[in-house]
């Protein structure tokens, strides 16, 4: 009894995902610069981590491996102390076009991953309902997919990816494709979920406003080879919650982060 | 008047509309040549169907089973390719030595002509589906027989009805060419029979049904493409 309280504590006390010397380099070749290089990194239970850099910096490849969609070319990631090969339901992924299966209702979409994963079909109903009605899509389950504007498809892959209860919600520039007033609302979505949930989400954007208005902690990544060169705590998003009100995004503190931020990815 | 065309033009060489209609209600009352207009017709589309049948399942499955495995492609793909271009008639003799001038050979004929298209636009098909696709059911956790079952085999749909009505039309086309040699039925044998006594008024008819006979096909298959396939074009 002691002993499993003990490794339950234990493993809360430790890292969700640790980095190490983490390398990828497409081109095997001797003198290639590698994607991302001898990345250093740990990601705690509950984070909300945005990460930023120039396009071609290696925020997707960062993801890519994550997911285990790429394997590294160098050092080693692990997730709960244990490595990352290949792709598995431990970690959900939310891509920016999302890949919903068009011969499928929207409701199957989200029933897809306990589908394939035999969960019995009453508890999978039920959780399909607590998911629709999570991302807002209740009147919109026996919806086509093609039916969907964009904002929707994308909801509607936030709760097929969170209905699997993954460790952590990779998302890869999610609402770059979508208007701003779209944008606006998927952002306070899904920091209600995370906040609910308490989830933690790793986060790509190219909008320094998304990151610091949604993350707990801001990464911004380098050209190639990509490292990362700065690693901040940012507390807006809270703010928001608790204040319930986005006066936060007015407030100096947060134009000096942003101007931070972006002063940091110009200079390269 | 309009019998004859008012005698200027020969009806040999294009048998005036009433004269085709006049043809083609005497085809239907008395037949042609020991068999009725209908058992032409259905002799034709008997060889085709069966031909058709066994082309799907085979075509469908090595084309899936290709696209999906390198190995199994590489097997196939060559033997295709080579076998795709060729004239029906080319190698009939050949198979007409083998199989006989009975039904077998004509048929088998007919399923060589829709195996390629089916195979091919399967192998497209498959190779075609997007990678994000197969990568969202993994972290979903499906693994590679659901992937293929329920990812793979319905994105692969819209490519595979391309396949199936570009075979209808070559075997149905190759289904003439299959009736010209020792055949003693068919639509296709009632023309080219009709063709040794320039009865143009029946060869007329006979491209006059297989033409509608060929558009009713094809408007089967759309139909049950926009049924099965309702998403295809609407993204």
């Amino acid at each position: 009894m002691t002993d499993k309280s003990m490794t339950n504590f234990f493993e809360t006390a430790n890292e969700l995902i640790s980095m190490d010397s983490l390398t990828l380099a497409y081109d095997k070749g001797g003198d290639a610069v590698p994607a991302i290089d001898k990345i250093n990194l740990n990601i705690y239970r509950g984070e909300f981590v945005c990460v930023m850099g120039p396009s071609g910096c290696g925020k997707s490849t960062l993801l890519n491996i994550l997911a285990g969609f790429l394997s590294p070319t160098g050092g080693t990631v692990k997730l709960n102390q244990k490595e990352i090969k290949g792709i598995d339901a431990h970690r959900g992924v939310v891509f920016q076009h999302p890949p919903l299966y068009e011969w499928y209702s929207v409701r199957k979409n989200i029933a897809f991953g306990p589908m394939m994963q035999k969960v019995p079909k009453k508890k999978t109903a039920e959780d399909v309902e607590t998911y629709l009605a999570k991302v807002g899509l209740t009147d919109f389950a026996e919806k086509k997919v093609y039916e969907l504007s964009g904002g929707m498809k994308q909801r509607a892959a936030i709760a097929s990816a969170l209905i699997n209860n993954p460790d952590i919600l990779l998302m890869d520039e999610p609402f770059g494709a979508l208007d701003a007033l779209t944008r606006e609302q998927m952002q306070a979505l899904i920091r209600k979920i995370w906040w609910n949930t308490g989830k933690t989400i790793f986060f790509i954007t190219h909008d320094v406003d998304e990151a610091l208005l949604l993350g707990t902690r801001i990464l911004v990544m380098s050209r190639r080879p990509g490292k990362i060169i700065a690693d901040f705590p940012a507390h807006f998003t809270k703010e928001f919650i608790e204040e319930n009100s986005d006066d936060a995004r007015y407030t100096e503190a947060f134009h000096q982060k942003r101007k931070y931020i972006l002063s940091l990815i110009n200079e390269q | 008047m309009l019998v004859t065309w008012d005698n200027r033009i020969s009806s040999i060489i294009i048998p005036s509309p009433a004269a085709i209609w006049t043809s083609f209600l005497d085809l239907a009352q008395n037949g042609y040549k020991g068999h009725t207009l209908w058992a032409h017709l259905g002799a034709s589309l008997r060889r085709l169907f069966i031909a058709y049948f066994f082309a799907i399942v085979t075509a469908i499955t090595l084309g899936l089973l290709s696209g999906y495995s390198e190995r199994v492609r590489a097997v196939f793909e060559p033997i295709i390719a080579f076998i795709r271009p060729l004239p029906p008639l080319g190698y009939y003799t050949i198979i007409i030595l083998w199989m006989g001038i009975g039904d077998n050979s004509k048929i088998f004929l007919l399923f060589l002509g829709a195996f390629a298209p089916i195979f091919v636009s399967c192998v497209a098909g498959v190779t075609r589906v997007k990678q994000d696709y197969i990568n969202r059911a993994r972290t979903l956790g499906a693994n590679r027989g659901q992937i293929f079952l329920h990812v793979i085999l319905p994105a692969a749909l819209p490519d595979i009805f391309v396949g199936l009505r570009n075979a209808m039309s070559v075997a149905y086309a190759t289904s003439v060419a299959a009736e010209m040699v020792a055949a003693v039925s068919g639509i296709g044998w009632m023309v080219l029979d009709a063709s040794k006594y320039l009865r143009s008024d029946v060869i007329f008819v006979g491209i006059i049904i297989m033409g509608i006979t060929g558009i009713l096909l094809d408007k089967i298959l759309l139909c049950l493409e926009t049924k099965i396939v309702f998403w295809k074009g609407k993204n």
